[in-house]
Parts: structure tokens; sequence; C-alpha cells
């Protein structure tokens, strides 16, 4: 695969607050912001950053299932109410479930390499606390093939899902050490989530997380092989940022400093009819990994700050195997080593992941690209780590569904 | 005829009031999902009152309640619907059920309706004439193998069953308030109750998920036998007090002293309040008419009463004023006997300058709030009731007599075997009023 034909750059990323269980301010019989709330203040976030809304060509905007939460669709005729100078300009929605965030800043980047565009204005929104859990699981199925797999499904079916796998992945490589590891990757997000004011965990104050993400499934209550600790949160908020030429770069007067290249964008879904191949692993994440590695030139050595997605802990330890950091089996032990914690070889998820930043579905995706831009010019407040200089690519995973829309990103700084 | 049978037609009389529409509610959610585990069979449940306003809003509360249940228990509910291709989502399944159970849902303002019943539960006022009345015209209403559960907490079932003729067909089955949430269920059998009711009556417990104590057949029961006797020992304090005290503050103090230094959920008088000034009355004829040798009439309860200051609630659940003022069910005004007006509890710092009446509290003291879910609580209590016991004040003082002859109470009612054993009278306390220490191991 060739490398892109011109440099294409992310940056002015905003990210909103992460609302839902957690927050303070979240109670769910008061009124909270809506989803044209959360995509004005993402959109306008990232305006007050660059010279003028007026440069912005062309907008995309990345969600999954505003139809059922906020029973919204068209929600491209959305973008021009976050400024004036939107109105009339090209825009689209993309879907593709929890991938929904990368999908978009795929779809942006092609549009500039298409040179119809110089500048895209990317936002992604979910807002999800609009019904309770319960049903909002039968939303978030439609992830999942409907036709074959909902009757049979869990209740809480993504869960159920993931329950699954952990469930094919501790009896394959045991299940007393993975389910430590689950507890560690509990532990981590929650204290990564405690350096940014944005995450849904950010005012966790729990003692003992290892105790925690330790606490034993019920299968009564919820699934069999996860616990609440292993679950990404029920989330609203929106996420947003701009991807640009070089030429759309100097019309927003923003400086190469403080924007990433894209090196390499690796986009594969899988067929929605069929079931995994092997529970153990996550194939279209690889594929998708691999193709980014492939055109960025690198592998996962190259690779110093991570994004990717835990919509459970099990899905960041699979995550992990599927790009290259560590073999069949052995990811359970690379997260309890420490290698991803924020002091690490390779910080992970470094505002705490979908486990404790949060999961607003159609931003999730954005978000990453967000905070990998962050650490990589040093813009990342208290969640700042120290990215090695033998490893300066960020990478993203952002996952749909289950394994079946995956996009992956490797970005750098452009020297 | 087994309880499965039997759950098929049941009849609530006085459905619509506080304790019906709970117990309603109660046999509704068993009562649904057998209908959907057999659904060749139909399930009625007749809800009987005489307020067709209230029956309206009774169905409203069921169907929101059940939404709840249904909520709740979906991963049940989707294994019972699994052959059924049309229920798909959560949302499908959850609907489904909530129309069964409002289908199996009969309101009705006549008896009559009770007639193809096995079950007939009677939830209405606590009067034995009006209750007598009820079970007289069932009983030539229904068939002679139904059962009669009454939710009396202080009439002898014996007494009931003579005046009705229903021959041990009847036994109490007193739910506690709120029904739906309060776990206790206080079962009397009289001596002709046969084995098969027994067994009933014990099976459809479990099933409701209660926990059951046997009290015997004595007015009052166990509850209300020691409710009661404590009331108005704490309304005697109260008297005692006014000698030093007006009578307001010295409700204020014994109130204040048995929620916190007995480290109770509530006081006494709030207590009284929330069970309703006026069934307290009611309760205490009762008893006295059953009990000799025991006075049960007090002067404070028949001014209040006599002054229509009565606590209760309100249909929506809110607490009315009583021996208290509620703003929003937390206490915000006391009643003065002399004006027969509330006084501001805030107004002056009224209660921070009474508290200091009762004294230092020891220095073990958490609330009961603070120490109902704390693993540690028998130990801490422990420590706490030795340093109240080394207290010199007024309110350790109070709170140490209190206890004492709340215990005496408690002893009593097993030497007069009212209750089987100590443990059957803490359970009582410990579930049915939310106590947090057997009062009998104290």
């Amino acid at each position: 695969m060739c490398s892109f034909r011109k440099p294409v750059y992310l940056t002015a990323g905003y990210n909103t607050i992460s609302l839902g269980t957690g927050r303070p301010e979240f109670h769910p019989k008061k009124p909270r912001p809506s989803l044209e709330d959360y995509i004005k203040e993402a959109g306008q976030g990232v305006i007050q950053q660059i010279s003028s809304a007026e440069h912005i060509d062309e907008g995309v905007i990345s969600n999954f299932m505003a139809a059922r939460f906020n029973r919204q669709g068209h929600l491209a005729a959305l973008i021009p109410s976050i400024d004036p100078a939107l109105r009339y300009k090209p825009c689209t929605r993309v879907e593709g479930a929890c991938a929904s965030g990368g999908l978009g800043l795929a779809n942006a980047i092609k549009t500039i390499l298409s040179d119809l565009a110089d500048v895209v204005l990317v936002v992604g929104v979910e807002v999800q606390n609009s019904v309770k859990a319960i049903y909002g699981a039968d939303y978030l199925a439609g992830a999942g093939h409907y036709a074959s797999e909902r009757k049979n499904g869990h209740a809480y079916f993504f869960p159920g899902k993931f329950a699954d796998r952990a469930g094919a992945y501790y009896e394959k490589f045991g299940a007393e050490s993975t389910r430590e590891a689950m507890a560690h990757w509990y532990a981590k997000a929650i204290e990564n989530a405690r350096t940014c004011p944005q995450a849904q965990e950010y005012h966790n104050s729990a003692g003992d997380l290892l105790k925690l993400g330790r606490k034993a499934p019920n299968a009564n209550g919820f699934v069999d092989h996860l616990n609440l600790f292993d679950c990404s949160k029920v989330s609203d908020g929106a996420s947003a940022m701009i991807c640009a030429s070089e030429e759309g770069l100097k019309k927003l007067g923003l400086d190469k400093d403080k924007a990433v290249r894209v090196f390499g964008m690796g986009q594969a879904e899988d067929d929605l009819t069929q079931a995994p191949e092997d529970q153990t692993k996550l194939s279209t994440t690889n594929q998708a990994v691999s193709k980014a590695y492939k055109q960025a030139q690198v592998s996962h050595e190259k690779i110093g700050v991570l994004e990717v997605h835990d919509c459970f802990s099990i899905t960041g330890i699979l995550a992990l195997e599927a790009a290259g950091f560590a073999e069949h089996g052995q990811a359970g032990e690379l997260v309890k080593s420490g290698y991803t914690k924020r002091t690490g070889e390779v910080p992970t998820n470094t505002t705490g992941g979908l486990v404790g930043f949060g999961h607003y579905t159609g931003g999730t995706g954005i978000r990453q690209a967000v905070d990998i831009c962050r650490q990589l010019t040093k813009q990342a407040g208290d969640s700042q780590v120290e990215v090695s200089s033998q490893r300066p690519y960020g990478l993203t995973i952002s996952m749909g569904g289950n394994d079946r829309t995956v996009v992956s990103l490797v970005l750098g700084k452009d020297t | 005829m087994d309880l499965k049978q039997r759950l098929e037609n049941v009849s609530v009389i006085g459905a619509a009031g506080k304790m019906g529409s709970g117990i309603s509610l109660l046999l509704c959610q068993e009562m649904a999902f057998e209908q959907v585990k057999n659904p060749n069979s139909c399930y009625t449940l007749n809800l009987i009152d005489t307020r067709a306003e209230a029956l309206k809003d009774l169905i409203t509360y069921l169907r929101t309640q059940m939404q709840k249940v249904a909520e709740k228990q979906v991963v049940k509910l989707r294994q019972l619907y699994a052959e059924n291709n049309d229920l798909v989502e959560n949302g499908e399944i959850i609907d489904a059920f909530v129309n069964t159970a409002v289908s199996i849902v009969c309101p009705s303002q006549t008896m009559a309706v009770a007639a193809k019943s096995h079950m007939v539960f009677e939830a209405i006022i606590e009067n034995e004439e009006i209750k007598a009345s009820i079970f007289k015209e069932l009983k030539t209403l229904c068939s002679e193998n139904s059962y009669f559960f009454t939710n009396t907490s202080s009439i002898p079932i014996s007494s009931l069953e003579e005046k009705t003729q229903l021959q041990g067909r009847i036994v109490g089955y007193h739910f506690y308030n709120p029904p739906a949430i309060q776990k206790l269920l206080e079962i009397i059998s009289s001596s002709n109750t046969p084995e098969d009711l027994s067994l009933i009556a014990l099976e459809l417990a479990k099933l409701l998920k209660k926990k059951v104590v046997v009290s015997q057949d004595v007015a009052g029961f166990i509850g209300n036998g020691h409710f009661i006797r404590e009331g108005i020992h704490a309304l005697n304090e109260v008297q005692r007090l006014s000698e030093k005290y007006s009578m307001t503050k010295a409700v204020y103090l014994v109130n204040k002293a048995t929620q916190d230094l007995l480290v109770r959920p509530m006081g006494i008088f709030q207590l009284m309040d929330y069970v309703g000034i006026d069934v307290f009355q009611k309760i205490q004829r009762i008893m006295g008419s059953y009990l000799s040798g025991e006075n049960f009439t007090h002067d404070i309860i028949e001014q209040m009463v006599a002054s229509s200051v009565l606590g209760g609630q309100y249909g929506d659940g809110s607490q009315k004023d009583g021996f208290f003022q509620y703003e929003k069910n937390r206490m915000a005004g006391i009643y003065d006997f002399t004006t027969q007006k509330y006084l501001s509890l805030s107004e002056n710092a009224w209660s921070e300058k009474e508290d200091k009446e009762l004294g230092d509290y020891p220095e073990s003291w958490n609330a009961w709030k603070n120490l109902m879910k704390d693993k540690k609580k028998e130990e801490k209590l422990a420590t706490y009731f030795v340093q109240l016991k080394e207290t010199d004040t007024m309110g350790a003082k109070l709170a140490l007599s209190y206890l004492q002859k709340s215990k005496e109470i408690a002893l009593k009612l097993v030497a007069d075997q009212v209750a089987a054993s100590n443990q059957d009278v803490d359970d009582v306390l410990l579930t049915g009023f939310f106590h947090i220490y057997g009062i009998t191991t104290v």
C-alpha cells in the first residue's frame, strides 16, 4: 500500500465532558444537554482554535444511533447550527456503530486527499442517557446483526457478546490470570481518568481499584464473565477536530507543531451476519491495524502512545494482541507488568479509555485521535505522558460492533 | 387445590388503600409471571374497592410498578419469552409483560366478583365489625374451599372466625407498610386452621419473598404487641418530663432520644405519625378490648385524635402532619400543645437548643443510617451501649430506661407465648421496624 499522495493533518481537537453516572453533574431525572448542545459545544470548541469558520470547506458528523436514542435523523444538517459560516457547506453523516468516529475521520481524510476540500470539520456525538440502560442495550444491539443475533442475544446484548469472548479467552488461557489482568485494566483506566477533567470517572475516588476490578461476575444480575467494572460507561458527549491539508493548516493559521500528521490509515470490515471465527481474537482489528502500520511503514515497536477501543476490559486486552504488542494469550501479562500504564513503555488510553473516560459511541473514535494529537504535541495537560523518542508514533483503534468495522490511524509529528 | 391453582383467581378487598395497593402489586407480579408461564390459563386478580377514582389510580400505579419489575427482571423474562419470535427487543418483552400483568387485573366496586376467587385478601380499615361483615358476605359468595387472608394488625383471628363462621378458612396475614418493600409478614392462625391453609400461607409468603414470623393469636400480635406498648411508655415519659419541660419539648426530647441514642431509623413519635395517630388509637382500643388488666388508652392520643391531628400518609405516600410537621417528608415543625399550631424546628435554632438538653452523645455514637450497612455494626453498637451506660446525661438516662422498658415488653411477649422465642420478637423489630440490633440481646 502506498503512502498518501499529500500530507493530511489532524488538529484543534475538543472533547466535551463525558456525562453519565459517575459525574457529579449527572442526575437521571434532571435536564441535561441535548444532542444539539453537544454538537454545538464541540464544534464551537474547535472553531475557537482556528482563524475563521469560513475556511471550513466541509463537515462530517459521526453518530451511531441518534435515530433511536434521540429520535433524530438527518444529523448532517445539524452541522450548520454550529456556526453561520457553515450554512450551505457540504456535510455528511457517517455511521459505523461504535467505530463511527473513526469512520468520520477516515471520510474526512479521503475528502482532503481528493482535493475537494482543504479543511474538514469532523464532529462525533452520542447522547445515550435519554433512556434507561436496559432500553439503550436494545439500541446498541443494532451494532450486531439484528435478524440473526438479537433474539437469542443477552438482555445486555454487547456485554453478552464480549462476555462470550472473555469466557473463550478464560478457557484457553486461564480464567484467574485473565480476570486479574482485567482488574489491572480497570485500575489503569480509572487512574488515567483521574488526570482528565472531562473524563466520566474523573471524580472516582475509590480506594482499592484492583479489588473492585476483581469482583466476581454475577450471571443472574448481569452477564457471566464480566462485572460492571469491566464495562465502558453509558455516556453523553461529543468530540470534534479539524482534518486539513498543508494548505488548509495555513488558511486556519495553525502551526504544524500543534497538529499530527496521518501516516497510516487502515480500515476493515467483516461480514456482520457471521459470528467471529475465533472468539479469542480481534481479526478485523488486526487487519485494520496491519494496513495502517504498512502504510506508515512502521511496526508496533514504533508506537509510543496508544488509544484502543476498550468497550470492555477484555476487548482492550484482545486489541493489544491484534495490534502486535503481545503474542496471542500474552496481553494479560503485559497489562499486569505495567507496560500500558502511564509510566509504562506504551502508555495506553491516557485519559481513561472507554472504561474510564467514557464512551459516547459516535464520538469515541474522534476523542481517541484528539487525545493522541494532544499527547504527541504536548498539549495533554495533567494527562500528559512521556512519549519515548524511540517510539514517536501514536496509534488509534476505533472498533464497531463485535469487531466488524475498524478504523486504525498511525499518527505522528511531521518533522 | 394447590397454591398454583389458587393463584388463578384471587381478590383483594380494599385494594386501592395504602396496604391493599401494595398487596395487589405483590400478587399481580407473581400472577403475571404465572400467566406468562401458563398462557392457556386465565389468571384473574380482582381489585375491589368502593372508590372508583382510587381504583383508576391503582391501575396506573400497578402499570408503572410492573414496568419497573419487568425492567429489573428482563434477563429472566427473555428466557420466559424465548419461544415467542415476535418479541425480540428488551423493550418489546417488557411491554408484553406489563400488558399481561394489566390484563389479569379486574378493578371492581362490587364484592360479587370475588365469587370465583380461591384466595381473598382483605386490607380494609382496622375495624372488627366492618371486617366481620365483609367476611360474612364473602362466605356467602365464595366456594367452600376458598381461603381468606386478613391484613389485620391486631384483631384476633379466632374472634373473626367466630363472628363469621368461617371455621378455619381465615388466617392473619399481616403485611408491614409498604407491603411491596417491607420484608416482614406476620402470620397468625387460630386453633381451627387446617394444615393445608397453614402450608399455603407459608408457601405463598415464600413466593412473595417475605420473612415470616408466626405469631400466636393474641390481640396486637408481636408487632403491635410491642409497638403499642412502647408507644404508651413513650407517652408516659412525655407526661413525666412535662413536669420539668413543656409537653411539646418533652415530645421532642423523647423522639430525639429514641431515634439518636437508641440508634433507630426514626424516633417513636415520628413512627406514630408514620403509622397514623388514629390508627394507633384504633389498635389501642382493640388490644384494650381483648387484653384485660392492662391500660391501653392514653390521654395524649385521645387529645390528638380529638383535635384531628392524625398523621398518616397522603395518597402519594408523603407524610401528613402529626406530632411533627413535615416538609418533603422531613420534620420541619413540632405540634405545640398549648397553641395547637406547629412550632418551626429551625426558627431561632429551636431544635439545636433543645438538643443540648439531652447532653453530649457518647464518643462511639453513630447514627442509624451510618451503621445500617456497616459490616462491623454489632461490634460498634456493643461498644456504644457500654459507653451509653457510663454516660451521665439526661439523654442517656432517658434512653437507657426506655431501652430497658422496650426489652421488658419484648420478653413479656415471649413469656406470654405470643412469640415463640426471643428471636421471633427480634426478627419482627429488625425486619418490620428496621432496627439494627435485637432488643432482647441488648
